[in-house]
């Protein structure tokens, strides 16, 4: 039976996209077979990071409308065989997605994948509440930024609350806090809340902690999960965070401003 | 710059610290009306529509709160009357 994971924030443009293809592509490299899902009908945008948008035929609303079955939707990365892609439907409205249609997909793949990764919508609309319904883990992405702690604190309450875990009283939607695009330097300056500050507020169990770089967006750029690019601080904190997920004991990287040399400093190098 | 910034020794003290505790606040009041049964609202409507048909009280007059302890659940209701009390035949 696959762990269904949603990626889920509230706030819009935090990195859940990012998130979730980078998540998906790690554990399937690591040799489990996963799927990620795009939830946010309306406006698909995984096939675009995840470099497939050229080969979406059909989609999750057709599978749920029973138009197509699930091989015919799911696309195969081309970069990691265990890795499979059920992207949104572009035109439909957003009541397509019921709540016995998802669990019904999410059954069948249960069946063949390890993994079932979802990528929710912003909000706390329709949408990013399918996509947390069947949850058994859940990954906050979060922002070092007062909007976006805020609504991560609303998800937590609705994760509690409005889950099929929760409905039937089963132990609790395991949830982890993700913070990204983080600055040290700007941290250090003050200027930014910390990993401890974002943590104290949101008492959650850290996952891992993503710098900002530039690297996010030339990976979305060229359609490629970011976590392929092994030389940026973002690729190697997002292999990290894989690892914790799967239970390994990985230090957190990149919580501290690179040390410049004496030379360096003295002319702003 | 560079070399100017090399001997400032103190720095200004950041946003950071504000957000922390703004976000603090907030989210502790948030959490407290989380746990809230989700028929509060229309409750208190409610019982503020039966007292107005006896006794001209304002809309915020009636508050409700709701407390969870360990083994048991408390509903407190809180209906402040005005001074000369005139009930209408």
């Amino acid at each position: 039976m696959a762990r269904i994971i949603v990626i889920t924030s509230g706030k819009g443009g935090v990195g859940k996209t990012t998130t979730s293809a980078a998540l998906a592509m790690g554990l399937a490299q690591r040799g489990h077979r996963t799927v990620v899902i795009d939830f946010d009908v309306g406006l698909r945008n995984l096939d675009l990071i995840m470099g497939c948008e050229r080969r979406v035929v059909y989609d999750f609303v057709n599978v749920i409308n029973q138009e197509a079955n699930l091989n015919q939707a799911l696309i195969r990365d081309k970069r990691c065989d265990n890795l499979y892609v059920l992207p949104a439907s572009q035109t439909r409205d957003k009541d397509a997605l019921t709540k016995e249609g998802v669990g019904r997909v999410l059954e069948e793949l249960a069946h063949g994948y390890d993994f079932i990764v979802c990528d929710s919508p912003a909000g706390i609309e329709h949408g990013a509440t399918m996509a947390m319904y069947y949850a058994d883990d859940a990954i906050v992405v979060t922002n070092p930024e007062v909007s976006s702690v805020r609504d991560s604190d609303r998800m937590l309450g609705i994760l509690s609350s409005k889950s099929r875990r929760a409905e039937s009283n089963e132990e609790p939607i395991r949830e982890f806090l993700l913070l990204t695009r983080y600055d040290p330097a700007r941290v250090e300056k003050g200027e930014m809340l910390s990993v401890d500050d974002v943590q104290e507020i949101l008492s959650l169990t850290l996952i891992g902690v993503i710098p900002e770089s530039k690297s996010v967006l030339t990976a979305s750029n060229s359609g490629v999960p970011v976590v392929l690019d092994r030389e940026s601080d973002a690729g190697k904190a997002y292999s990290d965070t894989v690892a914790r997920y799967l239970g390994d004991e990985v230090p957190h990287r990149f919580l501290q401003v690179e040390k410049k040399g004496f030379l360096k400093r003295f002319f702003r190098g | 710059m560079g070399l100017l910034d090399y001997f400032r020794s103190s720095r200004p003290k950041g946003s950071a610290s504000v957000a922390k505790e703004r976000l603090q606040i907030l989210v502790a009041h948030d959490r407290t009306q989380r746990g809230r049964p989700s028929y509060l609202p229309k409750l208190q409507q409610e019982i503020l529509e039966v007292i107005r048909k006896y006794v001209e009280v304002d809309m915020n007059a009636v508050s409700v709160k709701y407390e969870q302890e360990d083994s048991h659940e408390v509903l407190e209701l809180n209906i402040v009357l005005p001074d000369t009390v005139q009930g209408r035949i």
